[in-house]
């Protein structure tokens, strides 16, 4: 390593090392690990506490919007794996494609996820809401860990849609290109964070009941 | 500098084929479709255990083949396992003060 950043010192080149480069996302994600992680210590206490009343929470539930943003997770996490190997080709469309899809897919999440929201607020299941203070205490907790939990969770997907908009913007401007794509490989690896925290996510608060 | 850069690395970048992202997908759906169906029959106290089994089966899915980790050098194994361990730490230590109050 040293040589290597001796050689390209020597030749006036400017420093490049994409594995020291893809280590540093590593580290912010595990970051991200132990933030999440203190919320599933927080689910997991207060579920152990209340397992009925979680299981009653958990009814009001849409599996099959769950089931679905898990699927359109999944597929992005495909598209934008897929879009490295392209890149790594040479092939600069193909790998502006599948970036271009898998931000579709995480705005897609994001719709299911609004009407998803808006139909809890419709019911009275928001924070403070009557309809859910008149509820047992352990559906009152159920819900907020709901609304912080895939919340932040919604934050990082919107923050992702910005990052993958950002590299399908340096893809264009020939930034990223098959012999410099660290940043894409970055991109993809938090986006991937953000498929694996929604994978856990997904049978704890819909799959209870 | 490309040419340099991989006379130099002691790992060439590691392509994965599209099949292969494919085949993991395809897999990570069928797990998605078990979890689902799992959670419909009474299994009482395994209901958690298998779902959280699924979970990180689908999670070592992604991490290695999606995210590269066992393409990369053997140091980013050792950091992930690190982290995963000191969560359980977390966990485990949460649990055992929650118990004995």
């Amino acid at each position: 390593m040293t040589l290597h950043i001796g050689t390209a010192a020597v030749n006036g080149h400017s420093h490049r090392d994409d594995t020291g480069s893809r280590m540093g996302m590593w580290l912010f994600l595990f970051t991200e690990l132990i933030l999440f992680g203190g919320m599933f210590i927080v689910y997991a206490v207060y579920r152990f506490g209340h397992p009925e009343e979680f299981q009653l929470a958990a009814q009001e539930m849409d599996t099959f919007v769950g089931a679905l943003n898990t699927i359109i997770l999944l597929t992005s996490s495909l598209t934008v794996a897929m879009s490295i190997t392209a890149i790594q080709q040479g092939r600069k469309a193909v790998s502006m494609l599948l970036v271009s899809m898998t931000v579709l897919l995480a705005l897609a999440f994001l719709v299911n996820k609004y009407f998803e929201w808006g139909h809890k607020f419709d019911v009275g299941l928001y924070p403070r809401a009557p309809e859910l203070l008149s509820r047992q205490p352990g559906e009152i907790l159920y819900f907020g860990l709901y609304y912080v939990m895939t919340g932040l969770h919604a934050l990082h997907v919107l923050i992702g849609v910005g990052v993958l908009a950002y590299i399908l913007f340096a893809i264009g401007r020939n930034r990223i290109t098959s012999t410099s794509y660290v940043r894409l490989e970055s991109g993809a690896l938090y986006w991937h964070l953000v498929d694996i925290i929604w994978i856990f996510l997904f049978p704890l608060f819909y799959l209870i009941h | 500098m490309a040419e340099q850069h991989t006379e130099h690395e002691e790992h060439p970048p590691h392509a994965v084929s599209y099949g292969q992202y494919i085949l993991i997908w395809v897999g990570s759906l069928g797990l998605t479709a078990a979890t689902v169906a799992v959670a419909g029959v009474d299994l009482g106290r395994w209901v958690i255990i298998t779902a959280l089994g699924i979970a990180s089966i689908k999670t070592l899915l992604v991490l290695n083949i999606f995210m590269h980790l066992r393409f990369e050098e053997r140091v980013f194994r050792v950091f992930a396992l690190v982290a995963a361990v000191t969560l359980a730490i977390f966990i485990v230590l949460t649990f055992f003060d929650y118990a004995f109050h």
